[in-house]
C-alpha cells in the first residue's frame, strides 16, 4: 500500500489539507498527519512514497505539481535542519524517548557546560547568551523554579513557533525536560497565544501523550493559552499575565532568573531557543559553535514572508546575506516589482533598503546599521511601500500594544503617530521630523521594555532619521 | 459545557491552575460570545478579587470582548507581512462596502469586523478568519461571501 503524508498544519488546513487527506485516503492510501515543512508556497504538499506533490489543489492532477524526490528537493536538501530535522517527516505524536532518557541521566552542571560552550543566544528577540540565564537559575537556591517557555509568538512574518509545536512538539518537550533537569526546576509552563488554535490543540496532545509515556513524573507541563496581547510576549509582561493579571511590565532587576513566576527563579526562553538545545546536546556546544559567523553561532529558523513569492521557514546557519535569502531563496517579490524594503526582526524591527542587502544576517552585522535579528522574520515590501505609512504604524501599533505601566511608552506613541499624521498632512509648519527625532530618544531611553524601547527602530529606518 | 453548567461553575473549575482568571474569562466567552458585568462578578468572587481587578483584566486584553460579535465575526490581519500584499486596501474595501469599522458590528448583529495583529500565515497573505475558519491570499469577495 502506498503512504502518504498530509500536513495537519493551520496553513495547509487553509488551503484544503484536511480535503485532500480524506480524498487519499478513500483511495487507498495509508494516510499519516505530520507538520508542515515550512515551504508555503508548495503548500498543501504531499509526500507519497517519497515523492514531493505542491501546491495540490486537487488529487486528480497531481502530476502537474510533481516536485520529484523529496530528498533531491533543493529548498530542503539546501537548509541545515536541525531543530526542524523531523518536523514534517515523523508523525508528531509517535514519539520514541530512548534519546531523551539518556540524556536525561548527565550531570546538569555538563549540560549547562555544553549550551555555554554552543555561543547559544536567546531566539526570541534579544539576543541575550542563553548560559547566563541557565547558570544563574542553577544557582539560585529555591524550593520552587519554573521553565516558562515563551509561544506568544506575536511578530508579524514569523511562524517559527507555531511550526514547531505543530510539527514537532515533542523537540519543545524535550527541550523543557532537558532544562528543567539542568537547572533543577520541576515545572514547565508554556504560553501560547490564542491566534494559534490548531499549534494549542496538538500540544495539549502532546502534553498527553507524553505523560503517557511516563516522561512527566517528575517534571509537569501546563499549556496556557493567552488573550490577545502583543506585549504578553516581553517577559516580566508574559510572567504578570500567568500570575492571572494584567500583563504589565516589570521593572528589571531583578530579572525573571532570580525572581520570576511567582517571584521563583524562572528559565524563560523562546520555544526556538529550547528547541534547539536537543541538537547542541546530541552533536556537543562546540561542534554546534563552529555553525554559524563569529558570535552568532548555529542555525536560525528564517521566516521569509511578505510581497515574496517563495516565503517560508529555512533554517539555515547564520551569516547569509538578506539579498541570498530575498532573491536565491525567496525569488523576490510576489508582485514582480522592485524591492521596496524589507523589514527585519518583526514589528520593532529596521526596514532596510537594497544597498544594505549584503549585510550577512548575524547579531553583530544587523547592529551594526542600528537593526537585530529579532525571531528572525523578515517582511519583504515592492517599491509601493509608504514608509511615512509604515512608521505611522509604528507607533499605532505601540499605542495599540502598549501596556501603559511607563509614560514614555504610553504617551510617546500616541504623540508620535499624531506627528507622523502631521508629516503627513502637512499641517504643522515646524519640524514635525526633529520632532520625531526627540521623542524616539526619549523612548528609546525611558521605556521599561523593548515595546516602547525599541519602536523608535522601525520608525527612524522608515523616516531616515539616524 | 454540559448541560446545565452554570457561569459558576465554569469558573470554578479553573481554580488551581496557571493564570486562572484569565483562562476562566476565556471560558465564559467561549460559552457566551462576550462578557458580561455579571460575569465579571463571579470571577471576583470565585478568586477573590475586586471588581475592579477582574475589570482591568478584561480590558487589557482584546479576546476578552464585552459587547456582542456579529454572527458572521470577520477578523482581517492588520499586520506588516499582510500589508506588504494588500491588507490596508483589502480592510478598507471591506469596510465600505459593509458599513462598519474595524471593532463595529452592523445594527442588525449580522456581522462584525475587527482588526486581528499575526495570524502566523505570513508568507500567504492577506490573511483573515470568517468565524473559525482561517483564509489566505484573501480577496474581497472571500469576506463578503
Amino acid at each position: 500500500m502506498s503512504h502518504a503524508s498530509v500536513p495537519f498544519e493551520t496553513l495547509a488546513i487553509a488551503l484544503g489539507a484536511n480535503e485532500l487527506a480524506l480524498g487519499l485516503a478513500r483511495q487507498g492510501h495509508q494516510v499519516t498527519r505530520v507538520g508542515s515543512f515550512g515551504l508555503s508556497w508548495l503548500e498543501p504538499m504531499l509526500v507519497i512514497d517519497g515523492q514531493a506533490y505542491g501546491p495540490v489543489r486537487n488529487l486528480d492532477d497531481l502530476d502537474s505539481v510533481a516536485l520529484g524526490p523529496l530528498d533531491d528537493l533543493p529548498a530542503l536538501s539546501r537548509q541545515h535542519r536541525l531543530i526542524f530535522d523531523r518536523c514534517a517527516r515523523v508523525d508528531p505524536m509517535d514519539y520514541d524517548p530512548a534519546w531523551l532518557l539518556g540524556q536525561l541521566e548527565r550531570e546538569p552542571r555538563e549540560i549547562i557546560e555544553q549550551i555555554r560552550a554552543s555561543g547559544l543566544r536567546g531566539r526570541g528577540g534579544a539576543g541575550f547568551p542563553a548560559h547566563i540565564k541557565w547558570q544563574t537559575v542553577f544557582d539560585a537556591e529555591a524550593t520552587q523554579k519554573y521553565i516558562v517557555v515563551n509561544a506568544d509568538e506575536g511578530d508579524s512574518g514569523t511562524f517559527a513557533d507555531r511550526l514547531i509545536m505543530e510539527g514537532d512538539p515533542f523537540r519543545l518537550i524535550e527541550g523543557m525536560l532537558l532544562s528543567g533537569h539542568a537547572t533543577g526546576a520541576n515545572k514547565g509552563i508554556v504560553y501560547l497565544r490564542s491566534e494559534y488554535p490548531v499549534a494549542g490543540e496538538i500540544f495539549a496532545s502532546a502534553i498527553a501523550k507524553a505523560k503517557a509515556l511516563g516522561l512527566l513524573q517528575t517534571f509537569d507541563i501546563e499549556l496556557f493559552i493567552g488573550a490577545g496581547a502583543y506585549i504578553c510576549g516581553e517577559e516580566t509582561s508574559l510572567l504578570e499575565s500567568l500570575e492571572g493579571k494584567r500583563g504589565e511590565v516589570r521593572a528589571k532587576p531583578p530579572v525573571p532568573a532570580v525572581s520570576g513566576l511567582f517571584g521563583c527563579p524562572t528559565l524563560v526562553h523562546n520555544v526556538i531557543t529550547l528547541c534547539a538545545l536537543p541538537a547542541i546536546l546530541d552533536k556537543g556546544g562546540k561542534a554546534y559553535a563552529e555553525l554559524g559567523s563569529g558570535a552568532s553561532t548555529g542555525t536560525m529558523p528564517f521566516q521569509l514572508a511578505g510581497n515574496i513569492t517563495r516565503g517560508g521557514l529555512f533554517e539555515l546557519p547564520f551569516g547569509i546575506s538578506l539579498r541570498e535569502l530575498i532573491e536565491d531563496w525567496g525569488g523576490g517579490t510576489l508582485s514582480g516589482r522592485p524591492l521596496g524594503a524589507v523589514q527585519v526582526g518583526g514589528p520593532l524591527g529596521a526596514y532596510l533598503f537594497d544597498a544594505q542587502l549584503d549585510t550577512p544576517l548575524t547579531y553583530e552585522d544587523l547592529a551594526k546599521l542600528g537593526a537585530g535579528v529579532g525571531h528572525g522574520g523578515l517582511v519583504v515590501f515592492d517599491d509601493q511601500i509608504d514608509l511615512r505609512k509604515q512608521a505611522h504604524y509604528a507607533f499605532a501599533f505601540c499605542a495599540h500594544e502598549s501596556c501603559g505601566k511607563c509614560t514614555p511608552c504610553r504617551i510617546g506613541a500616541v504623540r508620535g503617530k499624531e506627528a507622523v499624521e502631521s508629516l503627513m498632512t502637512g499641517e504643522y509648519t515646524h519640524d514635525q521630523l526633529e520632532v520625531i527625532a526627540e521623542l524616539c530618544d526619549v523612548m528609546e531611553h525611558a521605556s521599561l521594555c523593548q515595546m516602547g524601547g525599541m519602536t523608535p527602530i522601525p520608525v527612524r529606518s522608515a523616516l531616515g532619521l539616524k | 459545557m454540559r448541560a446545565g453548567e452554570s457561569i459558576r461553575e465554569i469558573v470554578a473549575s479553573c481554580v488551581g491552575q496557571i493564570g486562572a482568571p484569565i483562562t476562566a474569562l476565556r471560558k465564559v466567552l467561549q460559552v457566551h460570545g462576550h462578557i458580561e458585568d455579571e460575569h465579571v462578578r463571579v470571577v471576583a468572587e470565585v478568586f477573590n478579587l475586586s471588581i475592579a481587578d477582574v475589570r482591568g483584566i478584561v480590558s487589557f486584553y482584546s479576546d476578552l470582548r464585552t459587547s456582542a460579535r456579529g454572527r458572521t465575526h470577520i477578523r482581517i490581519c492588520q499586520a506588516e507581512a499582510c500589508q506588504s500584499v494588500g491588507a490596508r486596501e483589502l480592510t478598507q474595501e471591506v469596510a465600505e462596502t459593509l458599513g462598519i469599522g474595524l471593532g463595529e458590528t452592523s445594527q442588525d448583529g449580522s456581522r462584525s469586523l475587527e482588526a486581528v495583529y499575526c495570524l502566523g500565515l505570513c508568507a500567504s497573505g492577506p490573511s483573515a478568519m470568517v468565524n473559525d475558519r482561517i483564509l489566505v491570499r484573501t480577496r474581497v469577495e472571500d469576506l463578503l461571501a
